[in-house]
Parts: C-alpha cells; sequence; structure tokens
C-alpha cells in the first residue's frame, strides 16, 4: 500500500518536472541569457554596428583611469560620468517623490471607497479609467493639458490667478520633472488605491465600531488600529511601485524628449545602448541599474521583516 | 443640533471628496475626446465642453499612414503573447501549485523575482538574440521579448489561484487513477475559466501597452504597434504636432480597454490583488 503511494507521487513529480521544463527553458531564453549577455557586454567594447566582434576591456565602462605623462590623471567610465549620476539623481528623486504621494493619495481614495455612499460603484468605475488608459497614451494626453501655449492647465490656472504667465511645463527644466511626476501620480494612484481597498477590506468592521463606541478620535483610530492593520497589504504595493518607478522609462520619453532634468537611468542606457553607439558603454549602465533594484529589493525585504518582528514585541 | 451640523458637514465633505476624484480621473481623456473631435483653429481654443462634431481627425488617422496596421499588429502581438503564456503558465502553475517538490519554494521566488525585472537590464542582450535569430523588425520579435513580463506575471496569478483550490477535487480524479495532465485538463481548466479570463485580460493590457521593446525591436513604420505610432506621430516639421489626430488615435486605443476594464471591473481588482497583496 505504501509503495503504491509512493510511487503514484513519484508519478506525480517526474510529470510535474515536464509540466515545468517548457516555461523554465522559456525564460532562460528570455530573461536569463539575455541578462548574462548584457552584464557581458558590459565588460566588452562591443559596438552596434559589430556586434560580435567585442573584445574583454575589463572595468573600462565602469571606471578606469590612466596617467598622463605631463602627471595629469584622466577618468573614465560611467561610474565618473556627471550625466549618468544626474539620471541616477533624477530616478531616486522621481521614485521617492512619486510613490510617496501614491501612497498617499491611493489611501485617500482607498478611505473614501471604503466609506458607505451612493454612486460608491461610479467612483470605483471612474479610478480604473487612469489606470486603463495606455502610459504613451496619458503622456500625449497630458503633453498637450499641459501645452505652453493652448493648453488647458495654464488656461485654468490664468483664470484662477494662480500664475500670471503661461508656463512651459513639459520645456522648462525646472518644471518638467514636476510635469512627469503628475502624470504618473494620476497614473498610477488608483492601482495603489486599489490595492490599499483590498487591505481596507480584510479590516473586520466590529473594529472600527468598538473604536467608535469608546469615542476615539478617528484619525487616532486611522493610526492606530486601520494602518497597522493594512501595513503588509501596504508594504507589498510599495516594493511593486517603487521597483515601477526606478525602471521608468516610457512617459519620460515620450513627455519631456531629451530633457537632462528628467532623464532617467533606462532614458540614458537605452540612449548610449542605440541612438549613440555606445553599446557596451550602455550595457554597463543597465547593468549597474539592475544592481540597484536587486539591492533595493534585498535590502526593503531585510528591513520589512525586522520591522514585522519588532512589532510582535 | 451640534452633532446634526457634524454629519451635515461630514457627508458634504464626502461627496466633495468624491466628486473631486471623479472629476481628476475622467477629465483628462474627457478633454482628449473634445480635442479630437476638433479642427483647424479651433483646436488651438480652450474649452471645456464640445463645441464642435467633426471626425475628420478620426476620418484621417484611419485613413492616411501605418496606423490600421499598427492597430493590428497590436492585437496580433498582443494575443499571440498571452495565448503561448497562458499554455506554458497552465501546466507550470499547476506543478507549483498542487505538487510538492524539492526548491518550489526557491523556485516561484526565482519566477516574482523575474517579474521584477528592469527591462532595460536584458535590453542589450535581447537585442543580440533577436538580431542573431533574424527576427529583428518583425512581431515575432516583440512576442518573444513580451514573454519576460508575461509568462512570470501569469504563472504567479495562476499559481495563486490553484493553490486556493481544495483538495478534495483532485482526490477522485487521483482515486480514479487519472494522470496528471488529465486532472490539468478535466478537473482543473473547467474551474479555471475565471482566472484564465482575468489573467489574460491583464497580461494583454501590459503587452498592448509595451513601449520600450516595441520602440527598440522594431524599426519600420509598418511593423510598429500602437503605443509606439503614437508616441512618434508627428507633423510635416518639428513646430507643427498634429494634437487633433494624436487626440483621435489616443481615443481609438484607448476606448475598448476602458470598455473591457469596466465590464471586467471586480475581476481585474481580484487579479490584481492576487498578483501584488498576496504574494
Amino acid at each position: 500500500m505504501k509503495s503504491a503511494y509512493s510511487e503514484l507521487e513519484a508519478q506525480r513529480i517526474r510529470a510535474a518536472m515536464w509540466f515545468l521544463l517548457p516555461m523554465i527553458a522559456a525564460l532562460m531564453l528570455v530573461a536569463a541569457y539575455p541578462l548574462l549577455r548584457s552584464i557581458y557586454f558590459s565588460f566588452t567594447d562591443t559596438s552596434l554596428s559589430n556586434l560580435y566582434g567585442g573584445q574583454w576591456v575589463g572595468f573600462e565602462n565602469y571606471f578606469s583611469w590612466k596617467t598622463l605623462p605631463s602627471g595629469r590623471t584622466i577618468f573614465k567610465g560611467t561610474l565618473v560620468d556627471p550625466a549618468w549620476w544626474n539620471a541616477v539623481w533624477n530616478t531616486i528623486r522621481f521614485a521617492v517623490v512619486s510613490v510617496f504621494f501614491e501612497t498617499v493619495f491611493g489611501l485617500m481614495v482607498a478611505l473614501v471607497l471604503n466609506a458607505n455612499f451612493y454612486g460608491r460603484g461610479i467612483v470605483r468605475a471612474a479610478i480604473l479609467i487612469p489606470w486603463a488608459i495606455p502610459t504613451i497614451v496619458s503622456a500625449k494626453l497630458w503633453a498637450w493639458m499641459l501645452n505652453d501655449q493652448f493648453g488647458i492647465i495654464n488656461d485654468i490656472l490664468l483664470n484662477l490667478g494662480i500664475i500670471s504667465q503661461k508656463i512651459a511645463w513639459t520645456a522648462n527644466p525646472d518644471t518638467s520633472m514636476f510635469a512627469v511626476l503628475i502624470v504618473d501620480i494620476w497614473k498610477t494612484t488608483p492601482f495603489m488605491a486599489l490595492l490599499c481597498l483590498a487591505g481596507l477590506q480584510m479590516v473586520p468592521r466590529d473594529m472600527y465600531e468598538a473604536a467608535k463606541i469608546d469615542g476615539i478620535n478617528p484619525i487616532k483610530v486611522f493610526f492606530k488600529v486601520t494602518l497597522p492593520l493594512i501595513r503588509p497589504a501596504l508594504m507589498v504595493a510599495i516594493i511593486f511601485r517603487t521597483l515601477d518607478a526606478l525602471r521608468i522609462f516610457d512617459l519620460v520619453y515620450v513627455l519631456t524628449p531629451n530633457s537632462s532634468s528628467t532623464k532617467t537611468m533606462s532614458v540614458i542606457s537605452r540612449e548610449n545602448l542605440i541612438e549613440f553607439d555606445k553599446f557596451a558603454y550602455g550595457s554597463a549602465q543597465s547593468t549597474l541599474l539592475f544592481l540597484m533594484i536587486a539591492l533595493f529589493v534585498i535590502l526593503y525585504i531585510w528591513l520589512g521583516k525586522l520591522n514585522l518582528s519588532g512589532d510582535k514585541q | 443640533m451640534n452633532a446634526f451640523a457634524m454629519s451635515i458637514l461630514k457627508t458634504v465633505g464626502l461627496y466633495l471628496l468624491v466628486a473631486i476624484i471623479i472629476v481628476v480621473s475622467v477629465f483628462p481623456f474627457y478633454y482628449a475626446i473634445i480635442t479630437s473631435l476638433k479642427t483647424g483653429t479651433a483646436l488651438f481654443e480652450v474649452d471645456y465642453w464640445i463645441t464642435s462634431f467633426n471626425f475628420q481627425n478620426y476620418w484621417d488617422v484611419l485613413q492616411s499612414g501605418e496606423f490600421p496596421r499598427n492597430i493590428l499588429n497590436s492585437i496580433f502581438i498582443s494575443a499571440v503573447t498571452v495565448a503561448l503564456s497562458l499554455l506554458l503558465a497552465v501546466t507550470a502553475s499547476f506543478a507549483l501549485a498542487r505538487v510538492r517538490f524539492r526548491g518550489r519554494a526557491l523556485l516561484l521566488m526565482t519566477i516574482l523575482a523575474v517579474s521584477m525585472f528592469p527591462q532595460i537590464a536584458v535590453l542589450a542582450g535581447l537585442f543580440e538574440l533577436i538580431r542573431y535569430i533574424g527576427l529583428y523588425n518583425t512581431p515575432w520579435a516583440l512576442i518573444l521579448s513580451y514573454t519576460i513580463f508575461t509568462l512570470p506575471f501569469t504563472v504567479w496569478v495562476l499559481t495563486t489561484f490553484m493553490r486556493d483550490l481544495p483538495i478534495e477535487i483532485e482526490e477522485a480524479a487521483i482515486v480514479d487513477g487519472a494522470t496528471p495532465w488529465q486532472i490539468i485538463s478535466k478537473v482543473f481548466m473547467p474551474l479555471m475559466w475565471p482566472a484564465l479570463v482575468t489573467t489574460g485580460l491583464l497580461a494583454f493590457i501590459g503587452a498592448w501597452n509595451e513601449f520600450l521593446f516595441a520602440l527598440t525591436f522594431t524599426v519600420s513604420n509598418s511593423e510598429r504597434t500602437v503605443p509606439v505610432a503614437i508616441g512618434l506621430l508627428s507633423g510635416a516639421s518639428a513646430y507643427e504636432t498634429p494634437w487633433g489626430i494624436i487626440m483621435a488615435a489616443s481615443v481609438i486605443v484607448t476606448i475598448p480597454l476602458i470598455i473591457l476594464v469596466l465590464i471586467f471591473q471586480r475581476k481585474i481588482v481580484a487579479g490584481l490583488t492576487a498578483g501584488g497583496v498576496k504574494g
């Protein structure tokens, strides 16, 4: 009897291996291999016109130095490239600000949706619209609304007397990052709101009733009861959003083309890879972005666990 | 009286917030529709309501250039990508959800990690691969590369779905001597239709909206997908952006998505939370 059972189990495991094989093979082909090749390219002098003739150059694309006969030392590589560090800084700034506001607004919208009121279904449907619109379309939509000459945003702000002259939102280096942030927050807050709402709906109703009977201030209830309870859901939502924000490409590329004040790590890597024929240099930059994201994930999971165990005490 | 006033104030506040949320969510798309119905100099006057009802821009975008072709490209690429991903994901998620084997947790973590990959990190390697097998500037280049995000996503969501099904539904089939393949096709598939539709739809939207790979792996106008076509739409000169036509194209490709999303509202929310929260 026992051996028949384990025979069955072994048969199941064998079948499972065959079921997994195509998926694993596909991921090897489209994820593992290209990733390793990209990392390899970053240590060579491969160029777009000579994809297969690259020579190994070590860390030259990252960092290298040469001492000239005159005694001056020249540093080379992406790690001493101010344009790269500008992109790193842009990306971090974008990720921190956008995720912060998306979380705050997402929570607010979720709290509204969690309340009982007439027409809740309409609001739920309405907030799905920004999420359903393709990113490129929202970039174009907002580029038109933020247009300096004919845009409706300038028109509204002028009529309200908030600004005294028209602003070139996407072209002006001082406001272009702000424009990118507005569009991203508009587009992604619904996603955050839905994830927060799913967390909120797991909080038992009688908990609010009890707090109400005890006469506790609703703001205090939110921070002492609701927030701790939905924190696991919120943490997952934040990590997904941050990872998305760190690799942002399409919105920046279409809304503010060639603006050094919004250029992110993904944008600058692709520019070097494809447009500037610095294939290996771009690979080095994309590898650095990969490392940064990997580091962030490890750190986040580690810190998240630490905090969770701290709460239980 | 005071408490009554407070409750009125609260209700008014709530509805004010609701109104703001609705206007902010809907207005940009509404404004795109208004703009797409205007031509000539009317385009450059700011209007808050529909003032003209001219379908010239829609006619232009569907008549001239490659836009209809771009739409067909997008439909073909997204549909094939989703079909292939679901095919691979159904069997894989059965193995991951219902069979105990060593290394299962590690494999699941790896799949989740792949779905978090920055696309740019594989761009150089994929570019070489696509050039090497001769897929550059064809729809298959995009079908191949989109698998990197649709496959992990579908596997992950279907695995969480299958894991929640009770063991009893399988036991009867095992006792009857059904093979694992029969269990998948006869027992699980009929139960999985709702999950397959939702996951498929979300993966479809992901493939439909993708920009970076589509921009890099296609060069000719006729091979482009919709997002790249819209992103690169430009007028006769750099100073003449054809806003009316861009807005018409945007409305054309967005309306089907909005309708689909509204129809499958509840299921999509469930799918998103399965992909996110339960992870």
